[in-house]
């Protein structure tokens, strides 16, 4: 087991309580949560992999694939699907040239979309690891998020 | 001892307002994402070099989302000057002309604040807010969120002191004349569910903060975490005090960290202050709190659901009876509550009964939160008594439809329902909107203007909820996926006369049958827009969508009249579909056109139209139908 998984399960008692917890601990250190990340908290749990696996795709907050290094979470909430995130989500397909749920080869982006983020204020937005954009235009995207080459 | 740093942090904050030049910086997500931190950069440079010292205080949202970023200034006495959406040139202005000459540069309206240490009730001149009576937001924007000892000086924790010298049922009794229903959208009376708590015989309660707000087009709760924590935490405290519980949790969206990081600042503040933990202020009243992250899962909302995650399992509902208040948490009593009641609680035992049941109606009492979003002139988040019209919240709260004429509302997330403008006069209280078909839900308005399609909006929310059932139960999961499918025919153009029969005929027995409120409010957005748009469903099953919406059943073009041939949409269509040179009119190719609106977005002659009805041959060069184009 690396170092940075020790650190974590140390904060812990291995209660099958704490798996949410533990899994946001592993993808916030990792960006994702590691084939062998999950048969440790498995074991560290006492969980079977099947449970946890249960757990780990019932929710939406939880990914099995490295991130980029800008993670952009396109909100589709109600104000911003009114003000044209369906806009915004296939123009950041097309500018990124890859489909919601990928990274890119050069791992800079990934795109996701998400339910809400309660910015709809300033819709259409979306969040870009930790800090919101707001008021994106389709036609501005490539401005907003500029491609390496 | 509480009255004694209240005392000093009554001094601490009153001098914002004596000597030095002090500016309240709108810092919650949304000020943040406008570029609150960069006007304040701005504005500390500029003060820097005049040489005027100048404080500066980070506060949650004010409310005005439409200004952001947003500012408020005090020059030495408190009147604030509100100031908003401030620019770069602005904000140099405000340094050189309202700090350093002293005359106001063209604010947008100002707030007094007159406290004394147990009320705090701040009066504002300014259109937005009139026709509010902000009380549950009433320190929002105008306190630091991470300093408690604001929230001390502006009568904060005086509710619990009050509560913790009363017997539990005393507490209760208080919330019960108060007529305080829960805001998390259900109404239940809140001192009912806390009384079945109460009378459980178990040593061990819990006390549930649920701030897992999953509606999209909500944002009440974030926005009061944000602006004002400790709101939330007195609430807490006070109601586990008056159930019996020693450990409350806060379940909250990790889609929200600001919210988390405030409150994980302000639960270490209560800590170090000895009124979280044991024996708080000497009462023999012990409390905990934890917070849980969510992890994205809408159903989470649901009391039975939230409890199952708590547990580390997958957030499934369970039916009830029995109910949370009997088997909760680890088959444990439990109430569970949502943000705005627990701050509610706080007012109501600061201020006694009486103070919030004055305003609303006879059956919805107090105020209520709502996020005012969409197609409106003022954006953002308001408070008004129960019984406030729709009216009154869009043209003189909001300002009115921006772009267009007022075509509906929609009320209450995903679980709401949309209502016609002719019912603009509505009052917003629990009992009208469920007989008008929508429900309160946790408060999100969604404006919607003629150039949003309704068929396309039930569809949306359809698709939400599809996605976000659990799939436990088969109404749900069946249900709203049949219901779904016919949906995404009609707004394809492939609708079928007999469909919206038959969706009225599935969203009913979806609403029966389901198991928990997910389901059975899921057909609230078909059923609304058949009850008051039929007409356009028909219209989608004949091959035209009157908003110019939905993609299938509209067509871009470019009004001849308009076009300077600038080239800026050609340049801009990802798909190459524009033709035409330079000072020439420019023409849709209709067979290339993705639809994806970058040609309408970057006109700046406002020459490129949406038009209803899927393109055929020659209609090109038809006349533009004035009316119903855009």
């Amino acid at each position: 087991m690396d170092e940075e998984l020790k650190r974590i399960f140390a904060g812990y008692t291995g209660h099958k309580s704490e798996i949410i917890p533990i899994l946001q601990d592993i993808q916030d250190a990792y960006g994702y949560l590691p084939e062998d990340a999950l048969e440790e908290v498995a074991s560290f749990t006492g969980v079977s992999r099947a449970h946890l696996y249960g757990v780990a795709t019932f929710y939406a907050q939880f990914r099995f694939k490295p991130r980029g290094r800008k993670h952009i979470m396109v909100c589709t909430g109600t104000a911003c699907h009114v003000s044209g995130a369906e806009q915004v989500l296939d123009a950041l397909e097309r500018h990124l040239g890859i489909e919601e749920g990928d990274v890119t080869d050069d791992m800079e982006y990934s795109l996701e979309s998400v339910g809400c983020i309660g910015c709809c204020s300033l819709a259409p937005c979306a969040m870009v690891n930790d800090e919101v954009v707001s008021r994106i235009k389709p036609s501005r995207v490539g401005k907003i998020f500029p491609k390496k080459s | 001892m509480i009255e004694k740093i209240a005392g000093a942090s009554l001094k601490e904050y009153m001098s914002l307002f004596r000597g030095e030049p002090t500016i309240f910086i709108g810092s919650a997500t949304c000020g943040r994402s406008a570029g609150a931190q960069k006007i304040e950069e701005i504005m500390g440079q500029r003060a820097a070099e005049l040489s005027v010292e100048c404080r500066m205080i980070h506060t949650g949202c004010m409310g005005l989302c439409y200004a952001e970023p947003m500012v408020v200034v005090f020059n030495g006495d408190s009147r604030g000057y509100i100031y908003g959406p401030v620019n770069r040139k602005l904000a140099k202005r405000i340094i050189q002309e309202h700090i350093v000459e002293g005359r106001e540069v063209e604010p947008i309206g100002y707030v007094d604040i007159a406290f004394n240490g147990d009320s705090f009730e701040p009066v504002y001149a300014l259109e937005f807010m009139e026709g509010q009576s902000r009380r549950i937001l009433r320190r929002c924007g105008l306190i630091d969120p991470e300093n408690m000892g604001h929230y001390l000086a502006t009568g904060g924790y005086r509710g619990l002191m009050r509560a913790l010298e009363m017997e539990p049922d005393e507490v209760i009794e208080e919330v019960k004349d108060s007529g305080l229903r829960g805001r998390g959208g259900a109404g239940f009376p809140t001192w009912l569910k806390w009384s079945l708590c109460r009378q459980e015989a178990s040593e061990v309660k819990y006390l549930i903060c649920n701030a897992d707000e999953g509606d999209p087009g909500a944002f009440m709760n974030r926005s009061l975490i944000e602006g004002d924590p400790h709101a939330l935490l007195e609430g807490i405290l006070i109601a586990s005090y008056a159930v019996g519980a020693r450990e409350a949790y806060i379940y909250c969206r990790a889609e929200y960290p600001l919210a988390l990081e405030r409150l994980r600042v302000a639960i270490s503040d209560l800590r170090n202050l000895g009124l979280l933990g044991k024996d708080i202020l000497g009462s023999g009243f012990d409390l905990d709190i934890k917070i849980k992250e969510g992890a994205g899962a809408f159903v989470c909302g649901e009391e039975t659901a939230l409890i199952s995650s708590i547990e580390g399992k997958r957030g499934m509902p369970r039916t009830r009876p029995p109910f949370p208040t009997t088997r909760g948490l680890w088959g444990k009593p439990t109430v569970i509550n949502n943000v705005e009641t627990l701050a509610a609680v706080s007012m109501i035992m600061q201020h006694g009964a009486d103070y919030f049941n004055s305003l609303g109606t006879p059956e919805s009492r107090g105020t209520k939160t709502f996020s005012l979003v969409g197609d409106v002139r003022r954006t953002g988040l308001i408070e008004v008594p129960l019984g406030t019209t729709l009216r009154e919240v869009i043209f003189d709260i909001g300002g009115g439809v921006v772009d267009g004429e007022l075509k509906a509302v929609q009320i209450g997330g995903p679980s709401g329902g949309c209502l016609p403008a002719e019912l603009i006069d509505t009052g917003i209280d629990y009992d009208s909107l469920t007989s008008a078909g929508a429900i309160m839900g946790s408060g999100g308005l969604v404006v919607l203007s003629d150039r949003t399609c309704m068929v396309e909006l039930a569809r949306y929310f359809l698709e939400f909820t599809q996605r976000e059932s659990c799939g436990k139960c088969v109404p749900c999961r069946v249900g709203t996926r049949q219901m779904l499918m016919i949906l995404n025919d009609i707004v394809e153009g492939s609708g079928r006369p007999e469909d919206p029969d038959i969706l009225r005929d599935v969203a009913e027995s979806v609403r029966a049958a389901s198991l928990c409120g997910l389901g059975q409010t899921s057909p609230n957005p078909v059923l609304t827009t058949l009850r008051y748009f039929e007409d356009e469903y028909h219209d989608h099953i004949k091959g035209r969508c009157t908003a110019a919406a939905c993609s299938e059943l509209m067509h871009y073009m470019i009004d001849p009249e308009k076009c300077d041939g600038c080239m800026a949409c050609i340049k801009t269509c990802p798909a190459e579909a524009i033709n035409g040179s330079r000072d020439e009119v420019h023409v849709i190719d209709q067979d290339g056109c993705l639809k994806c609106g970058s040609c309408l977005d970057i006109c700046k002659r406002d020459a490129v139209r949406r038009v209803p009805g899927a393109y055929r041959q020659g209609t090109y060069s038809a006349r533009i139908p004035e009316k119903d184009g855009w």
